[in-house]
């Protein structure tokens, strides 16, 4: 006999009958697992908040402050009703998760977003062993796949050197919660210069420093005039684009760090003079690598290309399905 | 092939022009003269004859690639560009470490062209081989270079600007070089920096454009300073009689003669050495034939001596460009037409007619005339200052197009397909329908009009609420309404509703208004009903 489905897309987001809770509830809930602190997966008013203890202040800036959140080690599991959960790194950004849910014999894990490429600012990806796998699918087209991130690392700093070399400033855009720090972590191994921040990018990155991840050492965007911007690089949040707070910078150049940069028109249509490929969410081969290194008999998948790679699973023999969420494609 | 793909990179990694002449300007100064020759060929968008087609590149991708054909399809509709599309899916050097030591004209002269007389294997085995070899970006120039579409963020005035400040000569003397028929050469590019005549008999001058005139013409001064003439609806074109030859070229730059015996017979008409712009229209007598009937003329293969009675072919001359062999560009507008007016009337055909100016001797009467160009068959007036120069390219300012206002209907989002190029990734290729009855029937494909977040937001609509897919075709509930906009109207066996609809385009998102109240295929057909008295004829 066919077993209940241990995770079910409910009108409110993920929800564990069986432990009676919700996984990145896009409505308020009573208990909300949370993967990591991006808005699509962390939203405000819910009771209580369950996520992994190195995210917990990420998740702090970002929910009101009196929201109740209840730090978990990873791996270490606890009882919800009649299920076992406990949460692995997920190696998205810091403190991201998957969820694992055990209950009557049967283990379904939840990815959250998740990448197999190295990053010095959080844990790497574990392999959780499962029954079924519920993976995100964002960049699941075999045109997605990403190049070596130290590789991209040396452009961007070329990239600057040369802006630099003709007196310009280089406003890198990248989102603000992860990437950027990724960003910063990846150059501390190249240089020892200083960056310039966004407001939305310097409290999260004292967060993170506060976790003992090294970074280049960084400024805010505030407090220079047009002249000290000449030759810097500037870390800002691609909602930054096209602003005001730009006119700061006077004559500079603009980057964007993100997987869509992989595709030509993808970058021309954004009007960015330059794409940096890095992405923090997994390609097509580590997607299907991640999906049958968890050995799940059954594969669910969420936001991005889902339906593409749920055919491609499909025509391989593997059984698996699309789940319709509210997860951005964002990043 | 390394130093066109690094210039290829700088052109492709900015937006600031600046930065862009900079970067061609480097590139002249270090490249090969061939190499560069050939380079502003290519960034111009000139393209040698195409050894393999797009078919055939897709075909090889599917075979080299191990994964089924709907996904790569799938992935080439998101990628938008069939280029791009191989160099991301064949195994290569993702990082760009390897290069070609060939240079451009090696690559261009050694290996593609020669590509055209080999047959099918050997052409698959040359070309999938380079693809293997070379590094992504390599790998994806290449694949442009074949197929002939690189655009590489620079317009032609862009690169004539840039060749202009490199070998410090007039921008006029560059465009003036350019335009026709070239060679890509060390020679050509010699002969370009030292300013020689290097022209060929036949060589046309570059077209002058129009701008469009937004608002009312008053701005624009007193209305004796200005030439209004009708706004044909045919082909620009420009007569080169000059020796014992006489050319017609289009303003694609092609050498169209052959397409139209009797206008070259009566430009022989003309003295040696003058050279004319105008308009190729479908005329019989005085009647203007539709647009349409002038392509089906182009589109035939052969011209027989039926379509050449059906549809005759005009010449309405607009301006004067050489006389006796001298550029008469520089003189002003009101000389140049009474010369080219005593020049008809000496040759005296029915085939050369002078474009004849407007009546209406003030803007307001004007305004009435162009309000009445729908029923003569044109598309609006154009306004050229009588004082004005024959400029080259749409310099602002002296020209003025002004057109008569599109007609309109409203039609409902059926279908959505991916775009291609900037559009990539994004869902903006949509098919339009109208109500028959209680069905909506596809009336028109249109790409252009939404504003980037408009587009954004229907994209996302799109994907939420697909109901089948069709390949990369996705259809849609029938619930969003839009405002279109098209030139003309023509009944068709080609299109399921019997009506095609010439250049339609968005004009916007009707949100404010129920999908009921969409056209209906009726109002159309009476809308064609309307304008059938010139078909007829």
């Amino acid at each position: 006999m066919a077993q209940e489905d241990l995770v079910k897309v409910t009108a409110r987001g993920l929800y564990c009958a069986a432990g009676d809770f919700y996984i990145d509830p896009w409505q308020p809930v009573e208990r909300a697992v949370i993967t990591h602190a991006h808005g699509d997966h962390l939203r405000g008013g819910s009771s209580e908040y369950y996520l992994a203890a190195p995210g917990v202040s990420l998740a702090r800036l970002r929910l009101p402050p009196e929201a109740v959140i209840h730090p978990l080690n990873y791996g270490h599991s606890m009882n919800f009703g009649e299920t076992r959960v406990s949460l692995h790194p997920a190696g998205h950004v810091l403190g991201s998760s998957q969820v694992r849910v055990e209950s009557a014999g049967q283990v379904w894990v939840v990815s959250g977003d998740y990448k197999r490429d190295p990053d010095p600012t959080c844990l790497p990806f574990e392999v959780v062993p499962c029954d079924v796998f519920i993976s995100e699918a964002t960049f699941a087209l075999p045109a997605y796949r990403w190049i070596d991130t130290t590789a991209v690392a040396r452009d961007i700093l070329s990239w600057w050197h040369e802006n630099r070399r003709r007196g310009l400033a280089s406003v890198l855009f990248a989102y603000a919660l992860g990437k950027a720090q990724r960003v910063l972590a990846e150059l501390a191994a190249l240089t020892d210069d200083f960056v310039f921040v966004h407001g939305a990018v310097a409290g999260l990155t004292d967060a993170y420093r506060a976790h003992g991840v090294a970074m280049l050492p960084t400024l805010p965007a505030t407090v220079a005039g047009k002249a000290d911007y000449a030759g810097a690089l500037i870390l800002a949040p691609p909602s930054a684009a096209g602003s005001t707070w730009m006119r700061r910078f006077g004559d500079h150049r603009t980057g964007f760090c993100s997987g869509w940069m992989r595709i030509r028109g993808d970058r021309r249509r954004r009007g960015y003079d330059r794409g940096f490929v890095l992405s923090d969410h997994a390609d097509w081969p580590s997607l299907l690598r991640t999906c049958h290194e968890s050995q799940a008999r059954r594969i669910l998948l969420t936001h991005g290309y889902t339906d593409a790679m749920c055919r491609y699973l499909v025509e391989q023999g593997v059984d698996a399905a699309a789940l319709r969420t509210e997860y951005g494609a964002e990043e | 092939m390394r130093h066109f793909a690094a210039l290829f990179e700088s052109l492709d990694t900015t937006t600031s022009t600046l930065a862009k002449i900079d970067a061609m300007r480097a590139y002249f100064e270090m490249a090969d003269a061939a190499d560069a020759a050939w380079a502003v060929y290519v960034m111009i968008g000139r393209r040698a004859k195409r050894s393999v087609g797009p078919a055939l590149l897709r075909a090889w991708m599917s075979e080299e690639v191990d994964l089924p054909g709907w996904l790569i399809e799938e992935t080439y509709a998101s990628v938008g560009d069939l280029a791009e599309t191989i160099a991301l899916l064949v195994p290569n050097d993702p990082e760009n470490k390897r290069t070609s030591d060939l240079s451009l004209t090696e690559w261009l002269t050694a290996r593609i062209q020669p590509l055209a007389s080999l047959d099918e294997p050997a052409k698959r085995r040359h070309v999938v081989g380079w693809w293997h070899e070379l590094s992504y970006r390599e790998c994806f120039l290449v694949n442009k270079l074949l197929t002939g579409s690189l655009r590489v963020g620079v317009s032609r005035s862009l690169v004539t600007r840039a060749l202009a400040e490199f070998f410090a000569q007039p921008r006029a003397q560059i465009e003036r070089a350019l335009i026709g028929e070239w060679q890509p050469s060390a020679e050509f590019w010699g002969q370009l920096g030292r300013n020689e005549s290097n022209l060929q008999i036949a060589h046309p001058y570059p077209f002058y454009l129009a701008s469009p005139l937004e608002g009312t013409p008053e701005r624009l001064g007193a209305r004796d300073n200005w030439l209004a003439e009708w706004k044909w609806d045919g082909i620009r074109g420009q007569i080169v009689r000059r020796g014992s030859q006489c050319v017609l070229w289009s303003r694609g730059e092609e050498i169209i003669t052959d397409r139209f015996p009797e206008i070259i017979d009566a430009a022989s008409l003309l003295p040696d050495g003058t050279v004319l712009d105008g308009e190729i229209l479908a005329r019989v007598g005085d009647v203007v034939l539709p647009f349409a009937q002038l392509q089906q003329r182009i589109g035939r293969r052969k011209l027989t001596p039926k379509i050449l009675q059906q549809i005759p072919a005009q010449f309405i001359a607009y301006d004067l460009l050489e006389l006796q062999g001298e550029d008469w560009r520089s003189r002003p507008l009101r000389a140049r037409r009474a010369r080219l007016e005593e020049l008809l009337l000496d040759a005296s055909t029915p085939i050369l007619r002078l474009s004849p100016a407007a009546p209406g001797g003030s803007w307001e009467a004007l305004v009435a005339m162009r309000a009445s160009a729908r029923s003569k068959g044109v598309e609006g007036l154009m306004l050229k200052e009588w004082q004005s120069t024959y400029g080259a390219g749409r310099q602002r300012g002296a020209w003025w197009k002004w057109k008569v206002d599109p007609f309109v209907l409203d039609a409902v989002l059926l279908y959505a397909a991916p775009g291609h190029g900037r559009r990539s990734n994004l869902y903006t290729d949509y098919t339009f329908g109208v109500w028959r009855s209680a069905e909506l029937v596809p009336i028109a494909k249109a790409y252009s009009g939404l504003t980037d977040a408009e587009i954004r937001r229907l994209d996302a609509w799109i994907r939420r609420n697909t109901l089948e897919k069709f390949g990369t075709v996705r259809s849609v509930p029938p619930i969003q309404l839009f405002e279109l906009a098209f030139e003309g109207i023509a009944s068709s066996s080609r299109h399921k509703s019997g009506i095609a609809l010439r250049f339609p385009r968005i004009l916007r998102w009707r949100t404010d208004k129920p999908v009921a109240e969409a056209n209906t295929l009726a109002d159309l057909q009476e809308l064609l009903n309307e304008q059938r008295p010139h078909d007829a004829r």
